[in-house]
C-alpha cells in the first residue's frame, strides 16, 4: 500500500536519507528503528508532505505523494502523531478529536447552523474513540492539562478520528511507564485488528520486538536491514549500529 | 436621546465592528495593520453609490463591503505566503496605499474629502453589530470554528489532519475585510463627510489595540476592548492633553496584569458554567 522508492533527502550538505526503499502491506504493524539522527522522523515528514523530498518517489495505493500538499495526503488516508506531542493547546480533549473529523463531514460555513443530521453520530464516534483510549472522563479538560501518557493517547485518538488506512506513530511509548506501555501495545494491536496499517518509530525494543510484524532499520540515512523481529535481533549490521564494533 | 451620547454610542458600535474585523483575521493567527484601508474602501464606495447614484443605504453598504473584501482577497492571496512580521508590514503598506489613493483620487473629492453621505442610525449600526456578534457566536460553536482554532494553534498539525490551511486563512482575511468595509460605510453615513486622513495608520493600530487589550482568544474580548476604548476618551476628558499618556499607562498595566487580555477563553467557559449552575438551581427550585 505504501511504496517508498529511492527516496533521498538532504538538508544543505547533510544527507539525512540516502536512496531509501521500503514497502508496506495492508493490515500489518511495521517498526522503524535506528540510532538518533538516523532519519526516521524525516522519513515520516516526507511521507506526510511536511517536507519535500530531494529525490525518489513515494506512492500510496498507487498515488504519487511527493507532489501533494500535507492536507491532500491526509485526505488520502494517512494520519500521524508527533515525537514531541503537538496537541491543540487551546482546545479541550474532546475538541481535539472532533476537529480531526472535519474533513469527513460538513465543516464549512454551513457548520454554523445545526443542519447536519450526522453530527450526533460523529459525536458518538468521538466519544467511543476517547473511551477506547481511556480519556472520556477527561473530555472537557484542556488538552494541556493531561498527563504525558494521556497526551500521547489523545494524539493517537485524534489521528484515528481521520479514519486513516495508514497510521504513522512517532515514538508512541516515549515517556510512558511499563503499565502504560503495556496498555498502549494492546491498543495498537486493536487498531491493527480493525484493518489499519501501522508504521511506528520506537526506541523501546520491548515495544518493537513485541508487536511489530516486520522491522526496518535506518542508520545514517541508509536502510541497513529489514526483516522479522527475530531476523533483526540476529543481524550483525544492526548490532554494530547500536552497540558499535568490537575491536579485534 | 442626547446627541452627545448618541454620537458616542454610534462610534462605539463602529469600533466594535472594526475590532471584530481584526479578530476575524486573527482567528487564523494573522495580524493585519491595514484594516483602516478596508474601512476606507467600504466608506468611499458606499458613499459614492448613495450620493452620486442615489442607491439605498443597505445595498450600498453591502456593495462597499464586498468591494473591500474583494480587494482584500486580491492582496490577501499573495500576502498570505508571508508570515508574522512580514504580513504585518505588507498590510501596513496596503493601508497607507489605500489612504494615499483616496487622497489623490479626484472623483471622490481627493484632498478636499467627500461630502454628503447620510442616513446611518444607531438602529442600523447596532443591527450590524448584532448580525456579526451572532455570526461569531455561532462560529465559536461550529466545526469551522474548530478548524480555525487548529490553524491558529498549529498550522502544520492542522494540515496533517486534512485542513486546507491556506484556504482557511484566505477566508478569514476575506471576512475581516468585509466587516471593516461595513464599518467604513456606516462611518461615512454617520459623519456626513469623509477624507482620506480619517483612515490612517493610527486608526489601524488603535483597532488592533482594542483586540489586544480586550483579549485575542474570543470575540467577546474584541468587543470589550472596543467598548472600553470608546468610553475611555469620554471619561478622561478632564485630563485634556494627558489623555494619550494615560491610555498608554492603561494598556501597559493591563498587559502586565493580564497578558492574554481582559477576556480569556477560560473566563468565558467558567462564566458559561456558572450561568449553567444558576439555571440548574432555578429549575430544581421550580420542581
Amino acid at each position: 500500500m505504501l511504496e517508498i522508492s529511492n527516496v533521498s533527502k538532504n538538508f544543505g550538505g547533510l544527507m539525512a536519507l540516502d536512496q531509501v526503499n521500503l514497502q508496506l502491506e495492508q493490515n500489518k504493524i511495521y517498526g522503524l528503528i535506528g540510532p538518533n539522527g538516523a532519519g526516521k522522523t524525516t522519513l515520516f515528514n516526507l511521507t506526510t508532505g511536511l517536507l519535500p523530498v530531494s529525490g525518489g518517489s513515494i506512492q500510496f495505493q498507487g498515488q504519487e505523494l511527493t507532489s501533494l500538499h500535507p492536507h491532500q495526503i491526509a485526505r488520502l488516508g494517512i494520519a500521524r502523531t508527533f515525537q514531541n506531542i503537538r496537541l491543540f493547546a487551546s482546545m479541550t480533549v474532546l475538541e481535539n478529536v472532533l476537529v480531526a473529523q472535519n474533513i469527513r463531514t460538513q465543516s464549512g460555513i454551513t457548520s454554523l447552523l445545526p443542519t447536519n443530521h450526522r453530527e450526533d453520530s460523529f459525536r458518538k464516534e468521538a466519544e467511543s474513540l476517547l473511551q477506547q483510549m481511556g480519556l472520556w472522563q477527561k473530555n472537557k479538560e484542556k488538552s494541556s492539562s493531561l498527563a504525558y501518557g494521556e497526551q500521547r493517547r489523545l494524539e493517537i485518538a485524534r489521528a484515528l478520528a481521520l479514519e486513516p488506512t495508514l497510521l504513522l506513530l512517532d515514538e508512541p511509548a516515549a515517556g510512558m511507564n511499563e503499565a502504560e506501555t503495556e496498555e498502549l501495545l494492546d491498543r495498537i494491536q486493536e487498531i491493527r485488528n480493525i484493518g489499519k496499517t501501522i508504521f511506528l518509530i520506537e526506541h523501546d525494543m520491548n515495544v518493537v520486538m513485541g508487536i511489530c510484524d516486520y522491522i526496518f532499520v535506518l542508520n545514517f540515512g541508509k536502510l541497513i536491514a529489514q526483516g522479522t523481529p527475530a531476523d533483526i535481533q540476529a543481524n550483525e549490521a544492526v548490532i554494530e549500529a547500536y552497540l558499535g564494533r568490537e575491536e579485534d | 436621546m442626547n446627541v452627545y451620547i448618541e454620537g458616542v454610542l454610534a462610534l462605539m458600535g463602529i469600533n466594535i465592528l472594526l475590532a471584530l474585523s481584526v479578530y476575524a483575521i486573527l482567528t487564523t493567527d494573522q495580524l493585519s495593520l491595514g484594516n483602516a484601508g478596508f474601512m476606507a474602501i467600504g466608506a468611499y464606495t458606499s458613499a459614492y453609490l448613495t450620493v452620486k447614484f442615489g442607491v439605498a443605504l443597505l445595498p450600498a453598504l453591502i456593495i462597499g463591503a464586498l468591494t473591500a473584501s474583494l480587494i482584500g482577497l486580491l492582496i490577501g492571496i499573495p500576502a498570505l505566503r508571508l508570515k508574522g512580521i512580514y504580513l504585518v508590514m505588507a498590510t501596513l503598506g496596503f493601508g497607507e496605499m489605500v489612504r494615499t489613493f483616496f487622497l489623490n483620487f479626484e472623483p471622490t473629492g481627493g484632498a478636499s474629502g467627500f461630502r454628503g453621505p447620510m442616513g446611518s442610525s444607531l438602529l442600523l449600526i447596532y443591527g450590524w453589530v448584532i448580525v456579526f456578534v451572532a455570526f461569531f457566536w455561532l462560529l465559536a460553536r461550529s466545526r469551522l470554528g474548530r478548524s480555525l482554532d487548529a490553524v491558529r494553534d498549529d498550522p502544520e498539525v492542522a494540515s496533517t489532519l486534512g485542513l486546507d490551511v491556506v484556504r482557511l486563512k484566505v477566508w478569514a482575511f476575506w471576512l475581516g475585510a468585509f466587516i471593516a468595509g461595513i464599518a467604513g460605510g456606516l462611518y461615512a453615513h454617520h459623519m456626513f463627510y469623509i477624507e482620506s486622513s480619517n483612515f490612517n495608520f493610527l486608526l489601524s493600530t488603535m483597532i488592533v489595540l482594542y483586540v489586544i487589550l480586550g483579549g485575542m482568544e474570543t470575540f467577546w474580548g474584541a468587543m470589550v476592548g472596543a467598548i472600553i476604548f470608546s468610553i475611555l476618551p469620554e471619561v478622561l476628558r478632564f485630563m485634556k492633553d494627558w489623555r494619550l499618556s494615560f491610555y498608554g499607562a492603561v494598556l501597559v498595566t493591563v498587559m502586565i496584569i493580564r497578558p492574554a487580555g481582559i477576556i480569556t477563553r477560560e473566563m468565558v467557559r467558567d462564566f458559561r458554567e456558572w450561568l449553567g449552575r444558576i439555571f440548574h438551581r432555578a429549575r430544581t427550585w421550580d420542581a
